[in-house]
């Protein structure tokens, strides 16, 4: 039985659950629903549960597992040295799987019976050529080991899917009898499927914590072979970068750094006073007529691609800079620039700042700005000295926020800013930051097994460490400096 | 109710503050309040008592124009304080706020020290030239509001940690602060405890030596307590004035007497 089948089976035994226990639930009373501990829907719901979630679970954790067993039991075909390396083992486990699969198609073309499938040798002729003919391209000529691996493993696989579709099944209709069971008047069906939803919001808030915590836990591991490539001393302080895949690479994180900064930087200079100035006109002068058009204006911005931006930052802010500012005043002539990257990066975080800063305004209460205005102070003070104090802790978050999305940022920054890493204080000359890099020592045919694309994931963790302590530093002022107005 | 009396006032020596004819009062195009006449005192503590919704306070808040600040309201009709049209094209509202003090119904001290909630005022008309005055300033305002001996050790904590009445009574202080000439109270004490209310009643009545003051309240025993003028408000329409004695022991409308008695509100 195929997954899908397993699945609409179970989908089916579901209904079946909801519709049987409802029906006993209000037979058992003789309709008369106040009788019953919970309403009806309830023990239908308790049956649909019953019925799919043992069984879904099962399936899962069987989905899971097989494939982890069946590789372990084909370790004995290979030669203990052919599959030493992790990476040769994988490749070796993909031939198997490619050749098993070929196989199964071969059998269901016709092209093999069954039997064949399970007896053909390669000393008989070429097994690629007659998988060749039925449409199933392998890349070399299949060896008596691998066929061998393969024809065990559809053979483990068949007894796997049915054991699958027998335990599932069993599952699902013991959990189905068992609700119907359970159902009567004096059954808390409402309380059960409460704790069941209970459950699965406990089970959502995790899966978020425990990626991050897998995320950082692989960056964390890579990051540890980097360092025992490659002095960190070196990678932490050394001023130049200049990977050489032949070896003799200087990491150094310093100029990346500086150029995430700079970028940042000039970022956070365009978009705070623009942001928070749009945000003071849209919540405290603009009449809604005004504000109910300009607001999803302004926000259609955080709408675009930061590809797009890449583009206008390439074909237009750039050449712009180029020909009007760095030119005539000496400052080089390079197309893509820091300022290029930072002034695009403020305007695709201006949105982010005016949307929050609106927000946290409008939050302070009315009676803040009455007080003011009751003692003679004029709107514009009013604002300066009552509204802006009392929503700073909220900006002060929005626009570490938006420091950190700039900080973040790769899209704008490989169009805008170029890809030499270089330390200089002139914002018209190419630079390029640490994101930028992660993706060049990446891309491309690698292996995660030199330092120049290890570094990538050093260059990811100290990303993910400064993104990490701004996002904290936000909160932690946004907690402290938090006011009560009640 | 036990002292219904002027407390010892000469009304009749007192001089007009301000002076209202004809008022009107429309919000978009409910009419809010028809055709008020009152004059407020100097020196008199005067009190608008009626049901929720009466206008009261849409009036109270046209004597230092706070009403500007709601886009649909519009003002027909003479306010005069001391003579001049405060509706006047060439009045200033902010100065005019600056004369005319507001205390709110819920206090709202600004997120910030004590001081510096108390200071606001004078900081930003002016009127001190170095710290040393805005610190006699601040005291005495504090002094004023009977609040200088609860906070005199921690000026510099924030104000909205203050308990309801303190924080009433620092609002108070705030709008003190800016010397007006008369002090508007919207419902000061329905959000505090009775001790709370006592005390700024108390307060009310010391205020009195000095400023003119007008109070909207629920509580008409509150009125008859702090009060020597008392105007009745019902649906938008003025419909008794007079000394607080009078309106309370010997109504003259029959709709005062049924409010007072509690038969209508």
């Amino acid at each position: 039985m195929s997954v899908f089948l397993l699945l609409v089976v179970i989908a089916v035994l579901s209904v079946a659950g909801f519709v049987l226990c409802r029906q006993r639930a209000l037979k058992s009373v003789d309709g008369n629903i106040r009788r019953l501990h919970s309403l009806p829907g309830y023990y239908g719901w308790f049956g649909f549960i019953l019925a799919s979630i043992p069984a879904l679970l099962a399936l899962a954790l069987w989905l899971i597992i097989q494939p982890l067993v069946i590789e372990r039991q084909l370790s004995s075909f290979f030669p203990a040295e052919m599959i030493e390396d992790p990476s040769a083992r994988t490749l070796l486990f993909a031939d198997v799987r490619r050749v098993a699969a070929g196989l199964d198609t071969a059998v269901a073309q016709g092209a093999m019976s069954e039997d064949q499938a399970e007896r053909v040798r390669t000393e008989f002729g070429s097994v690629r050529d007659r998988l060749a003919a039925v449409g199933v391209a392998l890349g070399a000529e299949v060896t008596p080991a691998v066929l061998a691996a393969a024809q065990e493993y559809r053979e483990m696989a068949r007894v796997g899917v049915i054991g699958r579709s027998i335990l599932t099944l069993i599952l699902s209709v013991a959990g189905l009898v068992f609700a119907i069971r359970a159902t009567g008047p004096d059954f808390r069906a409402r309380n059960r499927v409460e704790q069941v939803v209970l459950a699965l919001l406990i089970l959502s808030s995790t899966i978020a914590i425990l990626t991050t915590v897998g995320i950082v836990l692989s960056m964390l591991s890579e990051s540890l072979r980097f360092f025992t490539m490659y002095p960190a001393a070196d990678f932490f302080f050394n001023l130049t970068w200049s990977p050489n895949f032949r070896g003799n690479s200087e990491l150094g994180l310093i100029p990346l750094l500086w150029g995430t900064l700079y970028i940042s930087l000039i970022s956070m200079l365009v978009s705070v006073p623009i942001g928070l100035f749009a945000a003071i006109y849209l919540a405290e002068y603009a009449s809604n007529r005004v504000r109910s058009v300009v607001k999803p204006l302004i926000e259609v911005i955080a709408g675009i691609p930061t590809v797009v931006f890449g583009l206008f930052a390439l074909v237009t802010v750039g050449p712009l800079l180029r020909d009007y500012f760095a030119q005539p005043f000496g400052l080089g002539n390079s197309g893509s620039s820091v300022m290029t990257a930072g002034i695009v990066i403020g305007i695709l975080n201006i949105p982010f700042i005016s949307s929050l800063a609106d927000d946290i305004i409008n939050a302070v209460p009315q009676s803040m700005r009455d007080g003011s205005l009751g003692l003679g102070a004029t709107k514009s003070e009013t604002i300066k000295k009552v509204v802006l104090p009392a929503a700073l802790p909220g900006i002060m978050g929005a626009v570490l926020m938006a420091a950190s999305r700039a900080i973040g940022e790769t899209m704008i920054v490989t169009m805008g800013a170029g890809a030499a890493a270089r330390l200089d204080l002139n914002p018209f000359e190419a630079m390029t930051t640490i994101t930028v890099k992660i993706v060049s020592q990446l891309t491309g045919d690698t292996e995660f097994n030199s330092p120049e694309t290890l570094v990538a994931f050093a260059l990811g963790m100290s990303l993910f460490v400064i993104t990490l302590g701004l996002n904290i530093l936000a909160l932690w002022i946004v907690r402290k400096y938090r006011e009560q107005y009640e | 109710m036990n002292d219904m009396t002027h407390k010892g006032l000469d009304l009749a020596t007192q001089t007009a503050k301000i002076s209202a004819s004809g008022v009107q009062v429309h919000y978009g195009t409910n009419h809010a309040l028809k055709d008020v006449d009152v004059t407020i005192l100097d020196r008199t503590v005067t009190a608008f008592i009626g049901p929720s919704g009466c206008g009261k306070s849409t009036f109270l808040r046209c004597l230092n124009r706070m009403n500007d600040t709601v886009a649909s309201c519009r003002v027909s009709g003479q306010i005069l304080l001391e003579g001049e049209d405060i509706y006047d094209r060439r009045v200033d509202p902010v100065q005019l706020r600056a004369k005319v003090g507001m205390v709110f119904q819920k206090p709202n001290p600004f997120p910030k020290s004590i001081y510096d909630n108390v200071a606001y005022g004078p900081k930003i008309h002016g009127m001190t030239r170095n710290k040393a005055e805005l610190d006699a300033i601040v005291e005495a305002s504090l002094r004023k509001a009977a609040l200088w001996n609860e906070v005199k050790d921690r000026l510099d904590a924030t104000g909205t940690g203050l308990s309801g009445g303190q924080q009433q009574r620092l609002c108070i202080a705030r709008a003190i602060a800016t010397s007006p000439e008369v002090l508007l109270m919207d419902e000061p004490c329905s959000a505090l405890d009775p001790i709370a209310t006592a005390q700024v009643e108390e307060l009310i009545d010391e205020l009195r030596h000095q400023y003119s003051v007008v109070i909207v309240t629920h509580s008409m025993q509150q009125a008859a307590r702090v009060s020597q003028k008392t105007a009745f408000f019902h649906l938008g329409n003025l419909v008794e004035f007079g000394e607080t004695g009078a309106i309370f022991t010997n109504p003259k409308d029959t709709r005062t007497e049924a409010y007072i008695t509690g038969r209508i509100g």
